[in-house]
């Protein structure tokens, strides 16, 4: 154990640098200007650890381990470059494009599309495997927004942030594996939904075109998923005193 | 959003059996980790996960109806739609796959053109698979209403189907064994 | 209620009750006798000892397994003097037979009797089925009388719970639902946890298809679990348990629940646990249907109620489990190996099995072979002996082809390597693992692929879908070994296989999911001719 408690050393990409005890191996990375590719990761949510694509090589053995969800330690050796990450980056994208119905030329989210430019910089030009097209009905039944399940990851940022940003839990995953679906409520129509409160954060923390404001036509999506830091961390470091209080 | 309905309910008018339904989560404090084993006694009591009964179980844990469906759909033996009058599960397991279980699984569905999971369109039949019954000695093994056919053939379980259906003819020799009223992934 | 209970008292009282009856007369009623008939068997034995007014001398006492279950219903008749005898596939109308034989002096059953110097029996070697077969289980009476308990009575009176870890440590006893993890090590880590509420939980979710291991423990000897894991708790200083276990043993769940009851009022679990400053109550949760709630993250997600969606590690669960205090999951083999651990002591178990795999293991074993049905034999025996001398052999005219063990999470073992000992390095090494016990034969007319296929389809229907590359790869996998074996194969599929193989195995976030392609990996490494002779036919159509 080091004696400057707290601080730790490791290398990254080769690199000796200096971290933070508790740290992950992403914040590490992004601190110092490493890119790892990430979808279901959303700064200010919990940590899933789904989408798999931000796994990096750990230790002289070259274990892969998730960059999101894997504590740095004294002496730790990441990489985040190599071929075989590429490779199973690129495979673990040409999965998902096979798994939904993603056209990107008629997408609202085209150009903004975090799977999109996740894919582009994997250099993922074609998909090797069977496309599942699955049969997927989109709901348009809500006053403001819509969902197109044929977008949908299941990257659960959506379900997360309705719970522990907003408090109100509409979004759950049904069922499981390949049928695994997301569903509003008791699996109503999202018009439906009683618990909605319409807030809207599901939508813009949406890394595909998933989930959207009524009438964005093709590439007109923006998001602003920051905005879950900014309300997480300001909660946590009681930033806003609450209404009534410290008068 | 004015069209929208409140999906949390109480109680449909006059069903007893929410009340025994109620026993089991006043027994267990309302506690939420008890979710699961309430949905089986939910589905024990009225044989199937209606959306109002899983409505009523959320309202009474406190939790969000997206929740409890997740949980419900989740789990192979909780079932959202009432069964047939009649079951039909063919063990798939690896010790029955390895006796040719694939072929009476392909006989029934073509017979009767279901897909295992599914009933036939008069409720009469339910058409499941089984992840091993355990009985790996006896194998192939069926299961047609909870009891264990041994040995089984194609022809002779299309057969015995045929003879559980009518009502007329009489049922094979009854084995002992009552297997779980389901037999999804039972082992 | 008075003190707590003599076991000693308890058990001198069975053992003289036993031996003021004449005869006793044992059924195997387990799953697979039950379905071949062994109640109306049990029935009427009764009735023939009812017709000659002998039914309370002579016991008729429903056990559980007794090991062929190919050959039930099984039935053991046990003379108070003179050699007991085993009587296989006994029907109906042979129970007057047996009984008459025995009672009567009547002519001999001889073509029932089954050798017990046959290597099926002599073979094996019970440690965890120690009572299995021997015992009813639901008496509480019978598992004192054997001993029960005992050790439990020992750890709590005269062992200090690191003394008991060390002890564990010693044996080298390694978890036995697939890993192999040392259960010494897995107990030291919870007992290290700092926290005023721990947990340990017995699994016995086990999901193989075609394994039944853990449903015959926690049925034919339910009390061997719940002291295997009240000593785990005292050793760890977890203060409740959970047994969960899967919906599909319905059986396994109604004796358990009836042990817990027993055990509590013998006041072996619960308050003031055999006088001693030991408060340990144990819960049942019943799973409903899901495969990867054997996995430890999963299993404490569905006890909590919730989807059985593995999680990240760390934290592991004996840093932040259920509900997010420490706790600890044992398989209920493992736990059940324990009172013979402690009673015995560490030398003793490790005499038994390797050097790096002590103790027996349980299997079930089935398949092309003469006799199937639930073994446990020392670690380290070759699977060879298995198949050949304890299964009989592969039946007429068909020759061995492959062995698989793990289940879905294992590999297929072709005949080369038969003579490979049976433990977690060996199998390994071969590309299968030990898992939970499944171990099923296939004989020559077996097709590699579609067996691949087959585990394939299991692990795509039991994906919790969480992860991208369990969820979608075992899809595609599952659609490419389809296209294979309906000979629409192209020779780059089999590129494309090896390499999403890899990439689930690499990348999937729990075991089951990286596991998932070993029936795939170990089909390619040892038949790739079926493989490519799939493939080239298609080329040869197309030609």
């Amino acid at each position: 154990m080091p004696d400057r408690r707290g601080v730790l050393e490791l290398s990254l990409d080769g690199r000796r640098l200096n971290a933070r005890e508790g740290q992950t191996v992403l914040q590490v990375a992004r601190e110092h200007g490493v890119p790892i590719p990430t979808l279901c990761f959303l700064e200010g949510l919990s940590t899933w650890g789904s989408c798999r694509i931000c796994m990096v090589e750990v230790g002289p053995q070259r274990v892969l381990r998730p960059a999101c969800a894997t504590p740095v330690v004294e002496d730790m050796e990441i990489r985040t470059e190599s071929p075989r990450l590429r490779a199973h980056r690129r495979m673990i994208l040409e999965m998902l494009f096979a798994e939904g119905n993603h056209v990107c030329a008629v997408c609202v989210a085209n150009e903004h599309c975090e799977l999109q430019s996740a894919a582009a910089q994997a250099g993922m030009d074609h998909v090797r495997l069977e496309y599942a097209a699955p049969q997927r009905t989109v709901d348009a039944t809500h006053d403001r927004y819509v969902f197109d399940p044929n977008r949908c990851i299941l990257c659960t940022r959506c379900v997360r942030v309705c719970d522990e940003v907003e408090g109100a839990h509409v979004w759950d995953i049904a069922g499981r594996g390949e049928s695994a679906h997301l569903i509003a409520d008791m699996n109503v129509s999202w018009g439906q939904a009683g618990s909605c409160t319409d807030c809207g954060k599901c939508v813009t923390v949406c890394p595909t075109g998933a989930l959207f404001v009524r009438g964005t036509s093709t590439g007109e999506v923006r998001r602003a998923p920051d905005v879950v830091v900014r309300l997480t961390t300001a909660r946590r470091e009681h930033q806003w005193l609450p209404a009534g209080e410290g008068q | 959003m004015n069209n929208r309905r409140a999906d949390v309910r109480g109680h449909a008018e006059g069903d007893e059996r929410f009340a025994a339904v109620d026993t089991h989560i006043r027994k267990t404090r309302h506690s939420q980790d008890q979710l699961i084993q309430t949905l089986h006694v939910a589905q024990d009591i009225f044989g199937h996960l209606s959306h109002d009964l899983m409505a009523h179980v959320a309202t009474e844990l406190r939790l969000p109806p997206s929740t409890v469906y997740s949980v419900a759909t989740f789990y192979h033996l909780f079932r959202l739609d009432p069964p047939g009058e009649h079951q039909c599960t063919v063990c798939t397991g690896t010790a029955c796959f390895v006796k040719g279980s694939e072929s009476i699984v392909g006989k029934l569905s073509a017979e009767y053109g279901l897909a295992p999971g599914q009933t036939t369109d008069d409720g009469r039949l339910t058409l499941r698979t089984a992840r091993c019954l355990g009985s790996c000695g006896l194998a192939p093994v069926t299961v047609l209403d909870g009891r264990i056919q041994a040995h089984q053939t194609p022809e002779g379980t299309l057969e015995q189907v045929g003879r559980m259906l009518d009502p007329h003819a009489l049922l094979p020799e009854p084995a002992d064994e009552i297997a779980p009223d389901d037999g999804r992934r039972a082992v | 209620m008075a003190g707590p209970i003599d076991l000693n008292e308890a058990a001198e009282r069975e053992l003289q009750a036993r031996s003021s009856r004449s005869c006793r007369i044992k059924v195997c009623c387990s799953t697979a006798c039950l379905s071949a008939g062994s109640g109306a068997t049990r029935k009427a034995v009764e009735d023939a000892l009812r017709a000659r007014g002998r039914d309370r001398d002579c016991t008729v006492v429903p056990t559980g397994c007794m090991g062929p279950c190919s050959l039930g219903p099984l039935v053991r008749v046990e003379p108070r003097e003179g050699p007991s005898e085993l009587y296989r596939s006994v029907g109906e109308a042979d129970a007057e037979r047996i009984v008459a034989a025995h009672l009567d002096d009547g002519p001999a059953a001889g073509d029932l009797a089954l050798d017990e110097r046959l290597p099926f029996f002599t073979s094996q070697r019970r440690v965890v089925l120690a009572n299995a077969g021997r015992i009813d289980p639901d008496r509480i009476e019978d598992y004192i009388a054997e001993g029960g308990y005992r050790a439990l009575e020992h750890v709590l009176h005269r062992m200090s719970p690191s003394e008991v870890i060390d002890v564990v440590k010693a044996s080298g006893l390694r978890g036995r639902g697939g890993a192999g993890f040392p259960t010494g090590s897995k107990w030291a880590l919870l007992a290290a946890a700092d926290s005023p509420q721990k947990f340990v939980i017995a699994n016995g979710d086990e999901g193989d298809p075609g394994a039944y291991m853990d449903r015959t423990v926690m049925e034919d000897d339910p009390h061997r679990v719940l002291e295997g894991l009240a000593i785990a708790a005292y050793a760890t200083g977890a203060r409740q348990g959970y047994i969960y276990v899967r919906a599909e043993y319905p059986r396994a769940v109604e004796r358990l629940e009836r042990a817990i009851r027993a055990a509590r009022r013998y006041r072996l679990l619960g308050r003031g646990i055999l006088g001693a400053d030991f408060t340990f109550p144990v819960e049942i949760r019943i799973g409903a249907g899901a495969f990867v709630c054997g996995e430890e993250t999963a299993l404490i997600a569905s006890v909590e109620g919730r989807r059985g969606n593995p999680s990240l590690r760390p934290p592991y669960p004996t840093e932040r489990g259920l509900f997010g205090q420490p706790s600890m999951i044992n398989n209920v083999e493992t736990l059940a190996n324990l009172p013979t651990v402690i009673l015995e002591g560490p030398e003793s178990f490790r005499s038994v099995g390797t050097q790096t795999s002590p103790g027996t293991k349980v299997f079930a074993l089935a398949g092309d072979l003469r006799t199937t049905g639930l073994i446990e034999v020392p670690m380290g025996i070759t699977l060879r002996r298995i198949v050949e001398e304890i299964g009989g052999g592969v039946p007429e005219g068909r020759s061995f082809k492959a062995a698989q063990t793990g289940g879905p999470s294992g590999g297929c073992i072709p005949a080369r390597h038969l003579d490979t000992p049976v433990d977690y390095e060996s199998l390994r090494s071969l590309g299968s693992i030990m898992g939970s016990g499944g171990l099923i034969v296939m004989d020559d007319t077996a097709r590699m692929p579609q067996v691949a296929r087959f585990f394939m389809e299991f692990c795509r229907e039991e994906s919790c879908g969480k992860c991208v590359p369990c969820r979608v790869g075992t899809v595609q996998l599952y659609g490419l070994l389809d296209r294979i074996c309906q000979g629409r194969g192209r020779p780059e599929d089999l590129e494309l296989l090896s390499e999403l193989c890899t990439v689930v195995r690499d990348t999937s976030l729990c075991g089951l999911g990286q596991s998932s392609p070993n029936p795939v990996t170990s089909t390619l490494r040892y038949f790739p001719q079926e493989y490519l002779d799939l493939v080239r036919t298609r080329e040869v159509d197309r030609a």
